[in-house]
C-alpha cells in the first residue's frame, strides 16, 4: 500500500470513528422513537417495524397536553430570555470593547463568576420567594433566573467579538458629523450583527438545555419546559414505561438544535472558543 | 520555551482605542449607562439569592411549618457535616468530577488533534459531528444513555452478552458502580466536544515555527508533543479543565434522570434539590446549596492562586500584555 492510500484510509477510519462517537446515542434514541410498544422490550437496536405511533402520541394523542404545552413554554421562555440577555449584553459588551470607564474588569469578572455559579444554589431562595410573590410556575418566574445562564456567556462572547470589529469606521462616521450613538447604530451594528446572532444561538442553547430551574420552579403545564416535562411522561397504562413517548419527544426537541448546528457550525465554534481561550 | 505562549494577544493591538485626550467623564458615564443594566441584572439574579440562601441556612425552617422558623446558627451545617448522606454525596460528586474531567481531557485532546490535522475537506464534517453532543439537551442525552442500558428496552446487554459479566439480566442501574459508570459515560460523551474545541483553539495558537524548529532539531513526534505543543498551550488546557471541573461539580440532570439518586449515586446538587424542593426543608437545603457554592469558589480559588489560571486573559488587559511583550504566563 502506498503512503497516500494509507493515510486516506487512516483518515476514513478516524472520521467514521468520530462520527460514530458523536451520533451513536442520538441514533439509538432515534431508532427507539420509531418502535412499537411490542418492540420496546425486545432489546434490539432497530425496530422490527417502523411506526409513527410515538409521535402521534405526543402530538395528537394522550401525551399531547403535556408535550405541546411544554414545547410552547420552552420555545417562548428560551427565546425571551435569549432576547433580553442579548440586548443587555450587546450594550454592555459595546461599552467594554469600546469605551474606557472604571469598573470594566469588575463587570467581566462578575460575568465570569455568574457563569460558574451552581444553579441549584440559587434555586432554593428563588423557589421560596417566587411562591410568596406569585411568580412560581409562571413564564417570568423562569425567564428571570434564565438570565443568570444567558447573560454571562452573552457578555463574554460579545466582548470578544466586538474587539475584532474595525472601530475606525465609527471614528470616520463621527468625523463626518455623526454622534457616538449614530455612529454605533449606522456603522457598527451591521458589522456586529453576525457576532450578536452567534451569541444568541449559544445563549438559546443554554436556556433550551436548562433542567434545574425548569423542574424546581414549575409545577404544571403553565410554565414547565420540555426537559422537565420529559421527566413527567407516563406510559399509556401504569404498567407501561413511557420509553417511546420520551424518545419521540427527545427527537423533536433535538431537531432544531441539530439544524442550527448544521447551518452555523463555523460561527458556533468561534463563538464558543473566543470567550474562553485567548492565550 | 514556556515563555513563548502568547501569540494571540496581537489581536488586541489592532483594535485601536481612542487616544487619551478623548477620554472624558461623559465616556465613563456612557459606559456605565450601557453596561450598568446587564451588571445589575446579573447581580440581582445571583448575588441576592445566594445571600438569601446563606441567611436561610442559619434557620430551622420548613415550609410546611413556617411559623416554627427558628434561628439555629450553624446547626444545619453541623448536621450536614456529621451525616454520612452528605459526605457520600460529596464524595460521589468529587469522584464524578475527577474521573470525567480526566477522561475528557485525554479524549478531548485526541479529538482536537484529529480536527487540527484533518484535511480541510473533512474538518467541517468532523466539527459539525462533535457539536451534536454539545448542543443536545443534557436530559435527552441522559435518556438516550439510559434507554441503551435499561434492562427492559436496552440493546447493550443483548449486544455485549459475550463479554464476561454482562448478561441479559444485568441491571446497570441496580448497582452503584455500574450506574455511576453510565452516568459518567453520558457526561463524558456530552461534554468532551466542549473541551476538544477549547483545546483545538489552543492548538491553533501554538506557533508553527516552534514545532518546525523542534523537528529540525531532531525531536520525535512524542517529544514535539510533550516538549513543545503542550507547554505552549498550557493556558488553554488550564482554562478548559477548570471550566469543565466547575461544570462537572454541579452535575444534576443525568443523575436525576438515570437513578434519581438511588443506589448511592446521589450528588450534592440532587441532595440540595431533595431537601429544598421535595421535602421543603428550606433551612437544610440552603445549607447544602451554600456548601456547594463554597466548593465551587474554593476550586476557582485554588486554580487561580495555585495553578495561576488566568481566566480573564484575552480581555481588557490583552493590550497591556501585548505592550509588555506578552510574557505574563
Amino acid at each position: 500500500m502506498n503512503p497516500k492510500t494509507k493515510s486516506r484510509l487512516g483518515w476514513t477510519v478516524v472520521t467514521v470513528l468520530v462520527l460514530g462517537y458523536s451520533l451513536f446515542p442520538v441514533a439509538a434514541i432515534f431508532a427507539t422513537s420509531f418502535k412499537t410498544p411490542g418492540d420496546l422490550g425486545n432489546q434490539t437496536f432497530l425496530p422490527t417495524s417502523w411506526t409513527w405511533q410515538n409521535y402521534e402520541m405526543i402530538f395528537v394523542g394522550d401525551a399531547q397536553g403535556l408535550f405541546l404545552s411544554a414545547l410552547r413554554n420552552s420555545i417562548g421562555i428560551a427565546l425571551i430570555a435569549t432576547f433580553i440577555a442579548v440586548v443587555l449584553a450587546t450594550l454592555c459588551a459595546y461599552a467594554i470593547a469600546r469605551l474606557d470607564f472604571p469598573g470594566k474588569r469588575i463587570i467581566l469578572g462578575a460575568a465570569l463568576a455568574v457563569s460558574i455559579f451552581p444553579v441549584i444554589s440559587v434555586v432554593t431562595p428563588l423557589f421560596n420567594l417566587w411562591r410568596t410573590i406569585g411568580l412560581y410556575d409562571t413564564w417570568p418566574g423562569l425567564i428571570i433566573p434564565y438570565l443568570s445562564l444567558t447573560l454571562p456567556i452573552s457578555i463574554w462572547t460579545l466582548s470578544a467579538f466586538f474587539r475584532q470589529i474595525p472601530w475606525d469606521l465609527e471614528q470616520a462616521a463621527q468625523v463626518d458629523g455623526a454622534t457616538q450613538w449614530q455612529a454605533f447604530r449606522k456603522a457598527i451594528v451591521p458589522l456586529a450583527a453576525p457576532g450578536v446572532f452567534t451569541t444568541a444561538i449559544l445563549a438559546f442553547f443554554i436556556a433550551w438545555n436548562d433542567f434545574v430551574y425548569g423542574i424546581s420552579l414549575t409545577s404544571t403545564e403553565a410554565a414547565r419546559p420540555v426537559p422537565a416535562a420529559l421527566a413527567f411522561f407516563t406510559g399509556a397504562s401504569q404498567f407501561e414505561e413511557p420509553t417511546g413517548a420520551i424518545s419521540a419527544a427527545a427527537i423533536v426537541v433535538t431537531i432544531p438544535v441539530v439544524v442550527l448546528v448544521l447551518l452555523f457550525q463555523r460561527r458556533i465554534v468561534s463563538g464558543l472558543t473566543q470567550g474562553a481561550v485567548k492565550g | 520555551m514556556s515563555t513563548a505562549a502568547v501569540p494571540a494577544t496581537k489581536r488586541g493591538v489592532k483594535a485601536g482605542k481612542p487616544v487619551k485626550s478623548q477620554r472624558t467623564k461623559a465616556e465613563a458615564r456612557l459606559g456605565w449607562m450601557l453596561a450598568g443594566p446587564a451588571f445589575v441584572v446579573m447581580l440581582a439574579v445571583t448575588a441576592y439569592p445566594i445571600a438569601q440562601a446563606t441567611f436561610d441556612s442559619l434557620f430551622s425552617y420548613r415550609l410546611t411549618t413556617p411559623d416554627e422558623r427558628e434561628f439555629i446558627f450553624l446547626d444545619n451545617y453541623l448536621l450536614l457535616f456529621s451525616d454520612w448522606t452528605f459526605w457520600r454525596a460529596f464524595l460521589v460528586t468529587l469522584l464524578i468530577t475527577l474521573v470525567t474531567v480526566a477522561i475528557e481531557l485525554v479524549l478531548g485532546f485526541a479529538l482536537a488533534l484529529v480536527m487540527h490535522r484533518a484535511l480541510k475537506a473533512l474538518r467541517g464534517a468532523l466539527r459539525t459531528a462533535i457539536l451534536v453532543p454539545y448542543a443536545i439537551i443534557t436530559v435527552v442525552s441522559a435518556f438516550a444513555w439510559y434507554f441503551m442500558f435499561d434492562i427492559n428496552s436496552g440493546f447493550v446487554n443483548n449486544w455485549f452478552s459475550w463479554v464476561p459479566g454482562i448478561s441479559a439480566d444485568l441491571d446497570w442501574f441496580g448497582n452503584t458502580w455500574t450506574a455511576l459508570s453510565i452516568i459518567m459515560a453520558a457526561e463524558i460523551w456530552k461534554t468532551t466536544p466542549f473541551i476538544a474545541l477549547l483545546l483545538l483553539a489552543g492548538l491553533a495558537q501554538v506557533p508553527g515555527e516552534l514545532v518546525e524548529a523542534a523537528k529540525v532539531d531532531g525531536a520525535t513526534r512524542s517529544q514535539q508533543f510533550t516538549r513543545v505543543i503542550i507547554p505552549n498551550m498550557k493556558a488553554a488546557i488550564m482554562v478548559a479543565v477548570l471550566f469543565r471541573a466547575l461544570d462537572a461539580f454541579r452535575i444534576f440532570d443525568s443523575v436525576f434522570v438515570m437513578t434519581g439518586g438511588d443506589q448511592n449515586t446521589e450528588v450534592l446538587a440532587l441532595l440540595a434539590y431533595r431537601q429544598s424542593i421535595s421535602r421543603l426543608e428550606i433551612g437544610l437545603g440552603s445549607a447544602v446549596s451554600v456548601v456547594l457554592f463554597a466548593c465551587v469558589l474554593l476550586m476557582c480559588f485554588i486554580a487561580v492562586k495555585l495553578f495561576k489560571v488566568d481566566l480573564a486573559s484575552g480581555t481588557d488587559q490583552s493590550q497591556a500584555k501585548a505592550k509588555k511583550g506578552g510574557a505574563e504566563q
